[in-house]
């Protein structure tokens, strides 16, 4: 087996230079990834350019986030990708690696009769609550507290969340636990959760789509369905206090003022510091095994995020992802060469 | 090879023997192959399930908690989502698969009983998912503008049975899913009901209409009596879709995991809720056994409504009644 996935790579190396063969050399370097639905869009334009550029070619599926993590510690793939982190226990024990590809942020999205894109503000404290049963109008006090000088209805608030299990209900919730304690107390952090209100919908379009459809209604969706869809987002307060805008420079704010320095790259960009940080962000992750039993395949995985980290971040930028900072992406390919094939080498070498 | 020699052989009867036997064992393994499948599914949903079931005993099939983060689960909102769903299907389609069959067969005239015929059989034919998002996308902000508005200000003001047409109109919910799964589920009554319709004895109808009986009369007192079994059976076997329709009501149902006293109210069901949250439910996880659980209950339903209208539309045994 092994001898001849050397053989193979070997020979595709060999066939590298040569005119006419790029059919067979596309044809070695195929890598499978599976995992989180958030990255997806990203992860198939950037397998589409990568390919076109000569690097390894990517058939990534995505089949969620759970479902990532068990394909790659059954092996079955050759990285697992997840919006949550895998926890340092289950990654040592299974001898996987894990770091960052990209990052995204959530907005909150509203239905509110005569308010407009980033109009309304609100808070962690205030969406907690809303989510918790406890404020069920838009014209609660504390709501119009922080928006003199907007006309807020009384309109019954309608809380839509994700029905299906995902990563993107993982990071909202983990940003409501960090303001909340109660909502940490009572609800907790995982890919599903169990909602004391409201009404589920199925995958981020669905989320949008009955957003749009119910009058009060109140949502949360990657920041790119928002942008996309002309959905209604709105402002919300940092944790220095300040309301910001979700755009592009509160986003960035929010990934260079995280803390990256952290077991596995697990760093946490919900309600970072700093003033006009976004306080709903979430790196997403690839997941590969420390011990290949191939290593060539291996080592075109990190030829392909290598080329990604190099020429990918005009497309993540334009599907509203936030590229990594140059210092996180030099410490990410430092942490490859801990992925050895069974003669103790390093699969990668920068 | 003797398969072959069979085909070009001239003398048919002594080598077809050998050609029999190898198609009856074909066949044989074929009807086996079926049962197995059934059996092993069964059982890997069995199994699979057995952690949850261990885990929550019987408190499994009423407990209305389903909390992943503390990994505490139970069917009994998804078992009443299912049954209540399919259920009102039932009451809503049936008496419009009724009118469809008397129309086809005894009062539409020749011209129109072909293309409404076909029509019917259409319906069947839809995907569920264009079901789906034709709900999604207009059923629902009509239940949510028109329909709910107006029976929460008319029946939902009636002393007892007002209490399930209360609520916000969101236009997503119970009521909303058994509106879909009723246009669902309409084709396979309706065929069935016009089918055992047709089969009633032209001469028992004549001698009611000889009697001086309306067409409605015959209806009642003539073809309803006579195949009244079979139409049981069909609109079971119309039940036996609604309770296990997964698609069409993930876009409608709402999607929460509570019981609501008003029929507007979110709900979810076994199909759906399997659907949403298998892709994070992680191998080896309780959620996970859960959910074959819950696989197992929706099948456990389902055999028993299917086996209810085996029985019912099992040929008439003789002639007469």
């Amino acid at each position: 087996m092994d001898r001849r996935s050397l053989l193979r790579a070997t020979s595709a190396l060999a066939l590298l230079g040569m005119a006419g063969v790029r059919q067979a050399q596309a044809q070695a370097a195929t890598i499978t990834g599976a995992g989180a639905t958030f990255p997806n869009p990203l992860y198939q334009k950037w397998a589409e350019a990568a390919k076109a550029a000569g690097a390894p070619t990517l058939n990534y599926q995505s089949v969620g986030s759970g479902a990532g993590q068990a394909q790659i510690r059954n092996r079955t793939v050759d990285f697992g990708a997840s919006d949550a982190p895998m926890s340092d226990e289950l990654l040592k024990q299974n001898s996987l690696l894990q770091f960052p590809a990209t990052m995204g942020s959530l907005v909150a999205i509203v239905n509110i009769p005569g308010i407009a894109d980033n109009q309304l503000k609100l808070t962690g404290e205030i969406l907690a609550d809303i989510y918790l049963g406890k404020v069920t109008k838009w014209n609660d006090p504390r709501i119009v507290e922080i928006n003199q000088g907007t006309e807020l209805p009384a309109l019954a608030i309608a809380p839509i969340y994700r029905a299906d299990g995902s990563g993107t209900t993982y990071v909202w919730v983990s940003y409501l636990a960090a303001v909340s304690p109660e909502w940490k107390d009572k609800v907790g952090v995982a890919t599903s959760v169990k909602w004391p209100t409201g009404n589920g919908a199925r995958g981020n379009e669905g989320v949008a789509a009955t957003v749009r459809n119910t009058r009060g209604a109140l949502g949360y969706v990657e920041n790119a369905y928002a942008t996309q869809n002309k959905l209604v987002a709105t402002q919300l307060r940092n944790k220095a206090g300040k309301f910001v805008k979700p755009d592009a420079a509160a986003f960035l704010a929010a990934a260079s003022n995280a803390d990256w320095n952290v077991a596995n790259f697990a760093a946490n960009l919900v309600n970072t510091a700093g003033d006009t940080s976004w306080p709903v962000v979430s790196p997403t992750f690839i997941i590969v095994p420390l011990n290949p039993t191939d290593p060539a395949r291996a080592a075109n995985v990190f030829r392909f995020f290598d080329w990604t980290f190099k020429n990918g971040d005009k497309i993540a930028t334009e599907l509203e992802y936030i590229p990594l900072p140059e210092a996180v992406k030099q410490a990410v390919r430092k942490a490859w060469a801990q992925v050895h094939g069974a003669d103790g080498k390093p699969v990668w070498t920068s | 090879m003797s398969a072959s020699t069979t085909v070009a052989s001239p003398l048919p009867r002594r080598s077809g023997s050998v050609g029999d036997a190898v198609f009856s064992a074909l066949c044989h393994s074929a009807g086996a192959i079926v049962l197995v499948l059934l059996g092993g599914i069964i059982l890997a949903l069995f199994l699979g399930g057995l952690p949850a079931f261990r885990a929550f005993g019987a408190e499994f099939l009423w407990s209305t908690e389903w909390d992943p983060v503390t990994e505490v689960f139970g069917a009994g909102v998804s078992i009443y989502g299912t049954v209540v769903t399919a259920a009102l299907a039932i009451l809503m389609a049936v008496p419009m698969a009724f009118g469809v069959a008397v129309t086809l067969t005894s009062l539409a005239p020749a011209w129109m009983r072909g293309p409404v015929g076909t029509a019917v059989e259409l319906l069947a034919a839809v995907p569920s998912i264009i079901y789906g998002m034709w709900g999604f996308f207009f059923i629902v902000p009509l239940m949510a503008e028109t329909i709910q508005p107006l029976l929460i200000d008319t029946l939902g003001t009636l002393p007892v049975l007002g209490g399930l047409f209360q609520g916000p109109p969101f236009g997503t919910g119970i009521f909303t899913a058994a509106f879909i799964l009723a246009i669902m589920i309409l084709p396979f009554i309706a065929a069935t009901t016009r089918d055992a319709f047709d089969q009633v004895p032209g001469v028992l109808k004549e001698s009611a209409h000889a009697l001086g009986a309306t067409k409605m009369e015959v209806v009642r007192d003539i073809i309803l009596p006579y195949t009244n079994t079979a139409v049981a059976g069909g609109v079971m076997l119309g039940l036996g879709r609604a309770l296990g329709e997964t698609m069409a009501v993930t876009f409608v149902v709402g999607n929460a995991n509570r019981i609501n006293a008003s029929l507007f109210g979110s709900g979810n069901t076994i199909a759906s809720q399997v659907a949403l949250e298998f892709g994070e439910a992680e191998i080896g996880s309780m959620k996970l056994s859960a959910l074959l659980a819950l696989g197992f209950l929706l099948f456990v339903i389902s055999f028993v409504v299917l086996a209810i209208s085996r029985l019912l539309l099992r040929p008439r045994a003789g002639t007469g009644r």
